[in-house]
């Protein structure tokens, strides 16, 4: 029997549509991916989490201008000093020179190499912390639960470039992925106390911030104990410039029991307690 | 000189008739505009990314363009018999090796040239500022490694089979210099004996062509190197190309060519 090839095609295609009705409903539960919500966990899947440590790093080589140790590099492994910078953490002239990870010239190829690189350990400023940008947000978009790209990202916006209303709309984007996160938290309190001057938001936020942290397990919380530390302490001075001492009070003492420097809280509560003896005169609100 | 600058000339308009230029610089151009149009955080003055990728893209379509002019030329002048009326004329195969060699490294500068120049454009018009002297040297260290890399690929295309093989052997071995040549005597310290011995033996006695990425310079716009030192690694580049079109001519000199 000899069969048209052009019914041979109809035939085809009409399986074709049949099938796909059929299977389509099914095929996209095959695979996470087509669930992703965007583009890179749809292409890369899981591995797009290799990438976006990578664009992370980028933002810490572009934080340097380009003076980074390469895997090869004493030094290779240590934190990054974005994520120390968004911490308050400045650096001591001793470490700086610790950093200097290229050390002598171990021979003449070497040091002529050097002319052609940069040699000179900078931090980026004057507003141009901005071309790190970039990289934070390729790093948020292949990584979402990655949390120190937004907390880095938002502290940047708000503290360097005077961009609150970014810091928030990309805190917010982190808490949507990591409704969980007391570290989201409390860098949001943050944009809502220090920029935008609205004790009354970062009071809610830092609450929230201290809930979730509590509701971590005790692995969890010794890890986070500066983020829990950062929650108290932040809830304990609103609370003190809002004249609430008591309140205060219990929140320095609370912050006693995970921070690394008991004694100096101390030194805070009395001061506290002397106010309230009326022996130190309260700040004028 | 004549006869070299004969046969320069030819490789030129080799290179304008082909379209592998074209379509790399089109991609380049398309992917750096792409990469610019992208709105980070609503601020319109991030630049350095963009520099960092078309920098990257004008690297690589060099890197193509230069290896893969270079390792069809006397691979095809063979396979077409061209090599012979050539060879009848008075021209030496000393003569033939530079005249390749100088038509591709001007075809290669021409190429250069256009992907600067548009560097430059789209860099000045998102940052107002137009460091020409940073971008010549950038431009002139790039374009004396690649003498050496056309050199290389020059004297490959004498011993390997195929222009395909000698192609992908180049691009593989200068990718490894670009990205470990700085490194190797750090990695060799980790390493055993004899391995050890033989990384550092490699380390002193291959082309540093990583001294001649100044993207850094350019992207994080940190100045320029000094002119003393451009001199020297001008004239270490020198010598290396010296080195490899030497090799390639005795390679030539003895080599049958009947195919």
């Amino acid at each position: 029997m000899k069969i048209s090839p052009l019914l041979s095609l109809v035939a085809l295609l009409a399986l074709a549509f049949t099938l796909a009705t059929g299977l389509v409903g099914s095929a996209d539960n095959w695979s996470g991916r087509a669930k992703s919500n965007n583009l890179f966990g749809m292409l890369f899947g899981d591995g797009r989490k290799l990438f976006a440590n990578q664009f992370f790093t980028m933002a810490d080589v572009y934080f340097h201008s380009g003076y980074y140790p390469s895997v090869f590099d004493k030094n290779a492994e240590e934190q990054k000093e974005i994520i120390a910078a968004s911490h308050g953490k400045k650096e001591s002239e001793e470490e700086e020179k610790n950093e200097d990870f290229l050390g002598r010239p171990k021979n003449w190829i070497d040091a002529f190499g050097r002319n052609f690189k940069i040699t000179q350990h900078t931090h980026l400023e004057n507003h141009s912390e901005r071309e790190i940008l970039p990289w934070l947000r390729l790093a948020a978009d292949l990584d979402p639960q990655k949390l120190e790209t937004y907390t880095v990202g938002a502290f940047f916006l708000r503290e360097h470039l005077n961009r609150p209303d970014q810091a928030e709309k990309f805190l917010r984007e982190g808490l949507r992925n990591n409704p969980d996160s007391p570290e989201i938290l409390l860098e949001l309190g943050r944009v809502y106390h220090e920029s935008y001057h609205d004790a009354t938001r970062a009071r809610n936020v830092w609450q929230l911030g201290v809930k979730k942290f509590r509701q971590q397990t005790p692995e969890q919380q010794k890890e986070n104990k500066i983020t829990g530390d950062g929650l108290m302490v932040n809830l304990a001075h609103l609370e003190d410039e809002a004249g609430n001492y008591g309140a205060a009070i219990q929140w320095f003492q609370a912050a006693q029991q995970i921070s690394p420097a008991p004694a100096a809280l101390q030194k805070q509560i009395d001061d506290i307690r002397k106010k309230m003896n009326g022996d130190i005169p309260a700040k004028p609100k | 000189m004549n006869k070299i600058a004969a046969l320069a000339g030819v490789v030129i308009k080799e290179l304008y008739r082909r379209k592998d230029f074209y379509v790399l610089f089109v991609l380049t151009a398309l992917l750096t505009l792409g990469a610019g149009s992208v709105n980070f955080f609503n601020d319109d003055k991030i630049v350095r990314y963009v520099k960092d990728i078309c920098l990257l893209l004008i690297w690589v379509s060099a890197l193509v363009i230069a290896v893969v002019t270079t390792a069809r030329q006397i691979p095809a002048e063979r396979e077409a018999r061209t090599i012979f009326p050539l060879l009848a004329k008075p021209v030496s195969r000393g003569h033939v090796i530079v005249g390749k060699f100088l038509g591709c490294w001007l075809a290669t500068g021409v190429a250069l040239f256009v992907f600067y120049f548009f560097f430059a454009i789209i860099t000045g018009s998102k940052e107002q500022i137009w460091p020409w002297l940073g971008y010549l040297q950038a431009l002139w260290m790039h374009w004396v490694m690649l003498a050496v890399v056309i050199a290389m690929v020059l004297l490959g295309s004498i011993y390997f089979a195929a222009p395909s093989s000698t192609s992908t052997i180049t691009i593989i071995v200068v990718a490894g210099i670009l990205l470990l040549g700085g490194h190797l005597n750090t990695i060799a310290l980790s390493q055993p004996e004899p391995i050890q011995g033989l990384l550092s033996f490699l380390y002193f006695v291959m082309p540093h062509l990583e001294w001649y990425d100044l993207r850094d310079f350019v992207v994080y716009d940190m100045g320029m190197i000094s002119l003393r030192a451009l001199a020297l690694a001008t004239v270490y580049g020198a010598v290396w190309t010296g080195i490899f079109l030497l090799l390639a001519w005795l390679g030539f000199r003895r080599k049958s060519l009947t195919t």
